[in-house]
């Protein structure tokens, strides 16, 4: 005899391949665009990145005396490190992609018991440990250029550690940043650095696929109509940069960039739409995860005006991450039939009137 | 109802209808089959108790179980026919295991028992009303089959003033309610109206989900001009869960730890209504009801009205059997229905569809870990938090799941439906409530055993006491002999000297 089934008998299409997979499309656009703005370097790179963390996946799994098969074919570790490659300096060596893979997949995930386990977001975790440990190959940038290399120059640049001297430029969070320290204000460090028609398309120096503001956005719009994600924490993540850079570019224009320069820089429409939208790093209720993508945005403006370093996307999702258990403690839904405390709600009078 | 109301309504999903199959065919009456097996307990509460005997004969809609207790219900014959066993047969039970059953052999003459028929059923008294809808054997038919009498007393007693019928049907596949609000509305808007007269409620709202359009038209027609009052509710499941209606047609919650009652609301099914108003109005116990035969294996899926006690194999026969193997068979909706392990289970009254599904339409695979998508959270119609309930409930830690709200869990299984990692949520909950129950029976025996020792150490305790204090009192009574006898030999020694 077959073993009794519970209830429910249907079940809705879904899967976590199939939201892997969705959210894999939804970043094709960003990735090609990456591609053909920075070159074969740029491909190489993310292939790098994929067969780096499919290969540890793997690996780990087996040790642990897992099955393989079902563990690689969630595609979680696929996009991880799809999300790490979009985030790296698009000419970068290739042991960086392969450290990064191995430490998002291993580090990140597997150690704490693999997928659903992971307190931080394991792309983020690697491209800290990334930016920490090796800060001169994680802030060479390229600016899109007319003649790219070949396909066979660019594996020199790729896999030959060519020097990149004679071509890089400073991301203009970057610029902004030493330009502060060189005693000019906001005016003068952006001029001739910043167009926001250019920010809006991407064609500038940055991460790979973070450049595009406008395809980004297009490919998170696409997730929330297919429900693969909410809109709360993307919009309070947004809401978050957006505000505190209002309000301070119009107190001192001199010294705080104003809201569409942070929202169209770095990392931060990439961050809202998938990074602060991962499942399992972020809080379960839909107010948690307004407060969740509002510090994320808050504390990625605070690093960038006041931090060391002139991005923080990256060390604003980690923190938001170490608070989400926090956030899923203290906001939880109310019960139906129960105050927010838990305790059953009063029952109004409602006999006839008898008289 | 507007956006602002509709917002209210929380959790919920939208499970693909299925319902065409089965909706457009009338309901056809199931031939009677040559045996009947009718289960004693049809209903929440005590079984009935049988009032034949093997072998005696019976009239159609006579009395063959009686209720017992406080909630319960009698049980009718739903043909004339002979009594051949009172044995145990399966049950319609996921366990399949056997309960006290009574097999009636029908005579195909279909005779029935005479009538009680008032001459104005409106001129009844409130009480004399709902003494006849429990003497008609009627329970609730959305599937709780809980006596229906025993709500219409208690709210008449509370003072309920709004009464609301439930034509919800929310559950995918099912279509028996839509059919009869189609094709018997007049008689359901009886129903109705008896009802409220039973409770004596002021407003009478009957919900039923927009996609049931001719539903709506039949019964809007049927309810002119008798002040019952015919909304149309968001079709989203589980808008058959009473609160969930109640929510949708006053925007009121009803509190945790009450009933529906408590803030002046009664809840029946809309087939209930029909068969209150069969029982009063004709006079006919509950012994049919409408089930849905429906799913992809099944040829022909229909509406059947079939006798209570019927094999579920029957009404897979009268639809043209299986057009491919099923994979499960399920007895009632696909989203609260239990697996049935064999088609020889009878139909009871609560029984509102049998299923024929296949692999495809189950569509379960694996399970996968949880990637806390707060899919759940978001599908939770009470504003639980199933994956850390099922978090909990792994790790045996069941205190902490209750704390996270496991016993305000109405098992609708909304969250299982919509997990992409195919968890069963529900399996979950259901075990941990078991566990729970299982605990608390454990420690009022416990309670017992301990207070019955705590009572033979008290007895034993004062018979050595008794015994002793006997002892004592015999001591002293031969002490107090010996010594009158010492002091009488005394005297007599004196005597004997002075002499």
């Amino acid at each position: 005899m077959t073993p009794l089934a519970h209830s429910p008998h249907a079940h809705a299409v879904t899967s976590v391949s199939r939201i892997m997979g969705t959210v894999m499309l939804a970043l094709v656009p960003a990735t090609l665009f990456g591609f053909w703005l920075y070159g074969w370097p740029a491909a190489y790179l993310w292939a790098v990145s994929l067969l780096a963390a499919v290969v540890g996946e793997a690996a780990v799994v087996r040790m642990q005396q897992r099955a393989v098969k079902p563990a690689l074919m969630d595609g979680s570790g696929v996009l991880t490190a799809w999300l790490l490659a979009l985030s790296l300096p698009p000419w970068a060596p290739w042991w960086i992609a392969v450290v990064g893979s191995l430490f998002a997949v291993i580090v990140g995930k597997q150690v704490f018991g693999g997928l659903g386990q992971n307190v931080f977001n394991p792309a983020m975790a690697a491209r800290v440990m990334l930016l920490i440990s090796f800060p001169l190959e994680m802030t060479t940038w390229m600016p899109p250029m007319a003649e790219l290399p070949g396909m066979v120059e660019s594996l020199a640049i790729t896999f030959g550690g060519q020097p990149l001297d004679a071509v890089t430029s400073a991301s203009l969070l970057g610029h902004v940043k030493t330009e502060f320290s060189r005693g000019l204000d906001l005016q003068q460090a952006l001029a001739g650095h910043y167009a926001p028609t250019q920010a809006l398309w991407g064609q500038r120096s940055g991460s790979l696929g973070e450049t595009s503001a406008l395809l980004i956005l297009a490919g998170g719009v696409f997730l929330i109509a297919r429900r693969i994600i909410t809109w709360h924490a993307p919009v309070a993540m947004l809401a978050g940069v957006a505000l505190p850079a209002l309000l301070m570019s119009f107190v001192d224009p001199a010294h705080y960039a104003g809201p569409a320069i942070h929202l169209l820089s770095g990392g931060v429409m990439l961050g809202a739409f998938f990074i602060a939208t991962d499942p399992v790093t972020s809080p379960n209720t839909v107010a948690g995860q307004l407060v969740f993508g509002l510090g994320c945005g808050l504390l990625t403006w605070i690093i960038r005006t006041w931090g060391a370093y002139p991005e923080g996307v990256a060390f604003a999702v980690m923190l938001m991450n170490a608070a989400t258990p926090v956030i899923d403690r203290y906001l939880k839904p109310r019960i139906y039939g129960r105050t927010r405390k838990g305790e059953a709600l009063a029952v109004e009078s409602a006999k006839k009137d008898t008289a | 109802m507007n956006v602002l109301e509709r917002l209210k309504l929380r959790g919920g999903v939208h499970p693909e209808g299925r319902k065409a199959s089965s909706a457009d065919a009338a309901i056809r009456a199931l031939p009677l089959p040559p045996r009947l097996y009718i289960p004693l307990q049809q209903h929440i509460g005590a079984p009935a108790k049988p009032a034949v005997q093997v072998g005696d004969s019976v009239l159609a809609g006579q009395v063959i179980g009686t209720s017992q207790g406080n909630i319960s219900a009698p049980v009718h014959a739903p043909s004339s026919g002979r009594v051949i066993a009172i044995c145990d047969h399966p049950a319609a039970h996921p366990s399949g295991l056997p309960t006290a059953t009574l097999t009636l052999e029908p005579d195909g003459a279909s005779r029935w028992i005479e009538a009680d028929i008032p001459a104005d059923p409106f001129a009844l008294a409130p009480e004399t009303l709902s003494a006849r809808v429990a003497a008609a054997g009627i329970v609730g038919l959305g599937g709780a089959a809980f006596p229906s009498a025993v709500k219409l007393d208690a709210s008449r007693r509370s003072g309920v003033d709004t009464l609301i019928l439930n034509g919800g049907e929310c559950e995918p596949y099912l279509t028996c309610d839509d059919r009869i609000m189609r094709e018997r509305a007049g008689e359901i808007v009886t129903g109705i109206r008896l009802m409220q007269q039973a409770v004596g409620a002021s407003r009478v709202l009957v919900g039923i989900e927009d996609n049931k359009p001719e539903a709506l038209t039949a019964m809007r027609q049927a309810a002119a001009g008798t002040g019952v009052d015919i909304r149309a509710v968001p079709a989203m499941y589980p808008m058959g869960w009473e609160k969930q209606m109640i929510q949708a047609l006053l925007g009121r919650e009803v509190p945790a730890e009450t009933r529906s009652a408590d803030i002046g609301v009664l809840v029946h099914n809309v087939a209930t209504a029909w068969a209150v108003q069969q029982a009063i109005c004709l006079g006919r116990p509950l012994v049919s009801r409408i089930v849905t035969v429906s799913g992809g294996a099944v040829a022909q899926p229909c509406n059947l009205e079939v006798p209570l006690g019927t094999p579920v194999q029957a009404l897979f026969d009268a639809c043209g059997g299986f057009s491919a193997t099923p994979a499960r068979l399920v007895l009632g909706g696909p989203m609260m229905g239990h697996q049935l392990t064999h088609t020889s289970v009878p139909v009871v009254k609560g029984s509102g569809g049998v299923l024929a599904l296949t692999q495809a339409e189950i569509g379960l695979t694996t399970p996968a870990p949880c990637i806390r998508c707060s899919g759940c959270v978001r599908a939770c119609p009470v504003g639980l938090l199933p994956l850390e309930m099922a978090a909990r409930i792994r790790s045996d830690d069941l205190d902490a799941a209750v704390a996270l709200g496991l016993k305000d869990c109405i098992g609708c299984g909304s969250c299982s439906y919509v997990c992409p990692s195919s968890i069963p949520l529900v399996h979950y909950f259901n075990y941990a409530k078991g566990e729970l129950m299982a605990q608390a029976r454990s420690k009022l025996k416990q309670e017992a055993t301990r207070k019955l020792a705590e009572e033979r150490t008290a007895r034993m305790e004062r018979i050595a006491r008794e015994r002793e204090e006997a002892a004592a009192a015999r001591k002293a009574a031969k002490e107090a002999r010996e010594a009158a006898a010492r002091a009488a030999a005394q005297a007599t020694e004196k005597t004997e000297a002075t002499a």
